[in-house]
């Protein structure tokens, strides 16, 4: 066993080392894109993951991967899915990553297929697409709902089968993409400004590893493990954030966080796991404990337009699409929440403090198991519940971070570090203030992609002139990794995170206030202080305590990235509800917030941003662009 | 209602190991795996366990309850009776790495040996056509959350090291039997190869895959079964083996 | 060298199941009953009596093709004449017997049964089987359970044969037909349970349209499939079943061919 021990020479250090052109550090939906992409540009990559291959948190996802291939409603095309993203979004969305995202989203969807991917399929052989919170056509290609587990399959597949072909030709598999399973990154090193490879440890021995590469693409996913009821698993917590915060980079819009209406809330020990967005996509409706549809309270005024206010013409719509207005079950995810929240609050909630989601009333037994299967299985074995028969209880859940790295929309490249690249979850900005449901997955691929082709591009301008790991950044990485096992204090891991898992859910969850978020940072802080007394007990041979020791300073640079974000916006936007400015304001449209990382504290600063080019701001009419843009704005239109 | 529980969980490397007491609180409604880590944050912060999303999606959880192969996130503690003592150890099949953590490479090594899927090459992206009826075997395959519960029951491994050489297992029976049932795969010696390189004819069909599988895939009657007459099909039946001859159905690659 | 669960780098672990629930009571049941119907299949095979009388053929015996045939009862002539070994005319029912036991015996579900209560291997799901070494179904004998396929064919001559004799059955012993008996009923229950067997067989799943790559240019037998599939999942329930069914015929028909009892027309 290793023996942990800090601030000792890089000669004395054990560690094994790798030379690859890429690293890709995670392994869900974006960065095994990512490593295909690379691959097929020729370069060596590597694929880290956090657990064991193809577990990543993409599997989760449920609905579908939102593409406007106009299958089953042929109005559908790129432009009405980039307006539902921006109006989804409430217009902070960058809007070229909105508009790469909704262009190219068929073509990665049609990709797939060529890989093995079995997606259910419409009456004449094309891929089926269903409907979905903020969408304006059915637009999600789905199986069933495990549409994630279809898609990281798919790549995990894909790339075996690169691997295959690789033994093939060279006789080695591994020659060109080796998975590297179960290893935690914790640093990203650097030669000057630029990326130099990045260190981390195996999660089974505890032994150290260097990564000489001079591009890393971070595909790490979300942050929901900051907050105490969340839909994400024990991965999501911040690494990527965390890193490219550290490598001086910056996240941007982080005070945006999203609570999925519906996760379980009952029994406790599953409370949070997601309850997926098709029961109500597919005709579950939301009642309180008067048996009230309460939604048709909640329609937003940007949304009057769209979305029925009668029960009447909300159940014809499900026949009849085309000249009908939707059911505000489908509004956006925010609203949606917030609702659910605010009946909760009203002591109109369910037994278990949520509300009713009801399919069983809409659809026969049998069609409820073809449709939902996972969700069936999921109520009758968690809660002893049979969805065909008894309404589900839910309420809002952490689910998804639209905050993260800053990146360029084209290349993926990461915000002041020349060769890091970030995609998926982690990459901040296409989804603005608040992310579609469907437009997680499509937009792992759309970028995942463009990350890989983005570092391809970058090692392949460097012409071989690689920057170079110095011993100084290796030392500096070996003692962060070995750190908790030097430290003298009593603090346990695992009760550290629970309290900031309760901070952040109370004091920076769905409704926010000023006082509360000063308060949240001032605990995040003690927090912060308690944390470096963290002792690891037990060895480095896989020792889940030692694991969390270290993600718990990516979980409390993310908490606080978001609480001081959260701070600073004094509006209510999609997934930042401030009880002390409950109304949205245009003016704060025109900023997005910066996060950077100064080695001590977590600082923010608004930048002015970017508005719509004339092509892409005509697409909306006049009437709605005045719900979130200001006169002045307007008047210049898009210049 | 909380009450106190009585667990024995294996503790150990690949040198050695023992089973470990512990008394522990669990709550209404929850699973071994909440009781797992309520052990690991109260009494044994080093208790290595593999687990992810807790909803019993990415298969991670994988380890044996009284015995039986089960997802800990899916096993509620309810099922066991009051006083019963609960033992939990790692997989048996797997090398074991630290307490209920196994070496579950081999799967990946076998993951590697089934050639992947071959489309036609004469249809473009987009330009896919295929029936719900037609992909609805396969899909039922591609529920598969690689939790390996079905490797870690079969006797053919779980029994005989000397046969993980030879021999897929059941995960990898279904996948090949979902690229031999893709409407468009194009790769026409799958049956040949299932029985010569795969092992298929390992199997005894006594079909304990499908008894532990938490996805309930009909592993066994679906995908094993239906492969070995496709196999009788190509290998064993004169009739079908003079057609197949004649008509060039099998064997083009 | 340990081998198995016990092989060095597994989790040291003494015991060779961990299950606490009964799980050597479904092999025992199956062994039992097995064993049973063996034992009287054999002796019935051998009494060489009992096995017909007018309109009752017992399963047992039919079709019965030699000449040592009961009187009446070689509804299909006899074919086989008489053979003999060490001067002891041989029971018609060996001739035939083998053809529903090789069926039963290649059963996908059956081996199921027998592999895991007769031989344990293994014994139940997670309980280490004692066999130090193990081949499955890749070489000799074993390999020969891949003939399942043709077994069912000759199956399916049977049915048809039982089938027969249960409408023969609708005769009174005087061989006027309109009548309906205990007997009769017996028969075509027998009949029917046969033919669920077989029908929910998997060789029949596969013939009749699994072995298919594309359902959606082959709808009728997509139809068919999904009903063989239908049964196909109740086919562990119709093997027991017509199993014991054809023991009761048989014995209904001993106990009326050796006059213990009368079988009871209705009309």
């Amino acid at each position: 066993m290793a023996k942990a021990t800090t601030g000792i020479k890089a000669s004395d250090i054990k560690f094994d080392r790798y030379r690859f052109d890429v690293v890709v550090i995670g392994a869900g939906g974006a960065g095994l894109r990512a490593a295909v992409e690379a691959r097929q540009a020729g370069l060596r990559v590597a694929i880290i993951c956090k657990s064991l291959f193809g577990k990543a948190h993409t599997v989760m996802a449920e609905g579908g991967a939102a593409a406007a291939m106009g299958n089953v409603n042929e109005n559908d095309g790129w432009k009405v899915h980039f307006r539902d993203t921006m109006r989804g979004g409430k217009f902070l969305n960058n809007w070229r990553m909105a508009e790469l995202h909704a262009k190219e989203s068929p073509d990665r969807i049609w990709e797939l297929e060529t890989w093995g991917a079995l997606f259910d399929r419409t009456k004449d052989g094309r891929i089926s697409q269903r409907n979905f919170g903020g969408h304006e056509y059915p637009r999600l290609a789905h199986v069933g709902d495990r549409t994630g587990l279809e898609l990281i399959r798919t790549m995990q597949q894909r790339i075996v089968a690169m691997q295959q072909k690789d033994k093939k030709e060279f006789g080695d598999a591994e020659k060109y993409i080796k998975v590297f399973a179960e290893l935690t990154i914790t640093s990203i090193l650097k030669d000057g400004d630029k990326v130099s490879g990045c260190y981390g440890y195996w999660r089974e021995s505890g032994d150290e590893v260097l990564f000489e590469s001079p591009a890393v693409v971070l595909a790490t996913g979300g942050i929901g493990k900051s907050f105490k009821i969340t839909s994400n698993s024990w991965e999501g917590t911040g690494d990527g954030h965390a890193l490219a915060l550290k490598a001086g980079s910056a996240l941007v819009d982080m005070e945006f966080v999203q609570f999925h209406p519906t996760g379980m809330v009952w029994p406790p020990s599953v409370r949070g796991i997601l309850v997926t967005e098709s029961v109500r996509g597919d005709g579950g409706v939301l009642t309180n404990n008067k048996g009230e549809r309460f939604m048709f309270n909640y329609i937003p005024e940007v949304f009057k337009d769209k979305y029925a206010d009668n029960e009447a013409e909300a159940d014809r719509w499900y026949k009849d699409q085309n000249n009908n207005r939707r059911p505000p079950e489908l509004l956006p995810r925010d609203e949606v929440a917030r609702a659910i929240n605010a009946e909760v609050k009203a002591g109109r909630g369910s037994e278990h403090s949520g509300v009713y989601l009801d399919v069983s009333k809409r659809l026969p037994a049998d069609e409820i198991k073809r449709r939902l299967p996972s969700m069936w299985h999921q109520f009758k074995e968690l809660a002893d519940v049979d969805i065909t028969e008894q309404p589900m209880e839910v309420g809002p859940t952490c689910h998804y971070v639209m905050g993260g790295v800053k990146v360029d929309p084209d290349t993926a490249a990461a915000y002041g570090v020349p060769g890091l690249f970030a995609a998926g979850e982690v990459a901040g900005g296409m989804h603005g203030s608040n992310r579609l449901g469907g437009n997680s997955l499509s937009d792992l691929l759309v970028f995942g992609r463009r990350a890989g082709a983005g570092a391809a591009e970058y090692v392949k301008g460097l012409k071989g002139k690689s920057p170079e790991v110095s011993d100084k950044e290796i030392e500096k990485a070996h003692d962060h990794i070995n750190d908790p096992f030097d430290r003298d204090g009593n603090e346990n891991p695992y009760a550290l995170q629970q309290e900031l898992q309760n901070i952040t859910q109370d004091l920076v969850g769905i409704i926010r206030t000023e006082s509360e978020l000063k308060e949240s940072l001032e605990k995040i802080e003690s927090i912060r202080e308690r944390s470096k007394k963290v002792r690891v007990e037990g060895g480095k041979l896989f020792n889940p305590g030692f694991h969390l020791a270290i993600d718990l300073e990516n979980m409390l640079l993310v908490s606080e990235s978001i609480a001081r974000s959260a701070l600073e916006r004094e509006e209510s936007r999609g997934g930042h509800t401030r009880d002390d400015y409950p109304k949205m304001d245009p003016e704060w449209r025109q900023y997005n917030h910066l996060t950077t990382w100064s080695g001590k504290k977590v600082e923010i600063e608004a930048e002015k941003a970017k508005m719509l080019p004339e092509e892409l701001l005509s697409l909306f009419e006049m009437d709605e662009l005045k719900k979130y843009f200001t006169e002045k704005e307007l008047a210049k239109g898009g210049k | 209602m909380a009450r106190k529980v009585k667990m024995r969980i294996w503790r150990g490397d690949s040198k050695n190991g023992d089973f470990k007491d512990v008394t522990v609180e669990a709550n209404e409604g929850e699973v071994v795996l909440d009781v797992i880590h309520r052990v690991q944050a109260t009494q044994m912060s080093d208790l290595a366990v593999r687990w992810n999303c807790k909803a019993g999606k990415c298969g991670s959880c994988s380890m044996e309850i009284n015995g039986k192969p089960r997802l800990a996130c899916m096993t509620r503690m309810n099922m066991y009776g009051e006083d019963e003592n609960i033992t939990v150890t790692p997989l048996r099949a797997f090398p074991v790495i630290k307490d209920l953590v196994t070496d579950v490479s081999f799967n990946y090594k076998k993951a590697m040996e089934v050639p992947a899927f071959e489309g036609p090459e004469d249809l473009k992206p987009g330009e896919y056509r295929m029936q719900q009826v037609d992909v609805e075997r396969s899909q039922e395959f591609r529920k598969c959350i690689e939790c390996f519960l079905c490797q870690d029951t079969c006797h053919v491994i779980r029994d005989h090291e000397e046969n993980k050489k030879s021999f897929a297992g059941p995960r990898f029976f279904i996948r090949i039997a979902e690229l031999d049932m893709h409407p468009l795969d194009r790769l026409r010696n799958r049956k040949k190869k299932a029985q010569e390189e795969h092992g298929l004819g390992m199997c005894n069909i006594t079909k304990c895959c499908t008894e532990v599988c938490p996805e309930h895939i009909k592993i066994t009657d679906n995908a094993i079964i239906p492969m070995k007459e496709r196999v009788v099909d190509v290998k064993y039946d004169p009739v079908r083996w003079l057609g197949s001859k004649i008509r060039k159905r099998e064997g083009i690659e | 060298m340990a081998t198995g669960v016990f092989s060095s780098t597994r989790a040291a672990i003494k015991e060779r199941t961990l299950r606490t629930d009964r799980w050597w009571l479904q092999p025992a049941i199956t062994f039992g009953v097995l064993i049973a119907f063996i034992i009287y299949a054999t002796f019935r095979a051998f009494e060489k009596k009992y096995y017909f009388t007018e309109p009752l053929i017992s399963p047992f015996y039919s079709p019965c093709l030699s000449t040592a045939c009961l009187d009446g009862s070689a509804h299909f002539g006899t074919p086989i004449g008489t053979i003999t070994l060490f001067g002891i005319v041989i029971s018609p029912a060996l001739f035939i017997l083998i053809f529903p036991l090789g069926f039963r015996l290649t059963c996908y579900y059956y081996r199921k049964a027998y592999y895991r209560s007769f031989w344990m291997s293994p014994p139940a799901c997670a309980v280490a089987e004692p066999h130090k070494k193990y081949t499955g179904e890749t070489r000799a004998p074993l390999i020969l359970q891949n003939g399942h396929r043709w077994f069912f064919y000759f199956g399916l001559i049977f049915n048809i044969i039982l089938t027969y004799d249960a409408i023969i059955a609708f005769k009174n012993p005087e061989g006027e037909w309109g009548h309906m008996s205990v007997g009769t009923l017996i028969l075509l229950l027998n009949a029917t349970m046969l033919w669920l067997y077989s029908a929910s067989c998997h060789t029949c799943r596969h013939t009749i349209g699994g072995r298919l790559r594309n359902f959606s240019k082959h709808p009728l037998r997509y139809k068919m499939w999904t009903w063989v599939s239908a049964l196909n999942e109740r086919h562990p329930v119709y093997a027991w079943i017509s199993l014991i069914v054809v023991a009761l015929t048989d014995f209904y028909v001993r106990l009326v061919a050796s006059g213990t009892i009368t079988n009871y027309y209705f009309f």
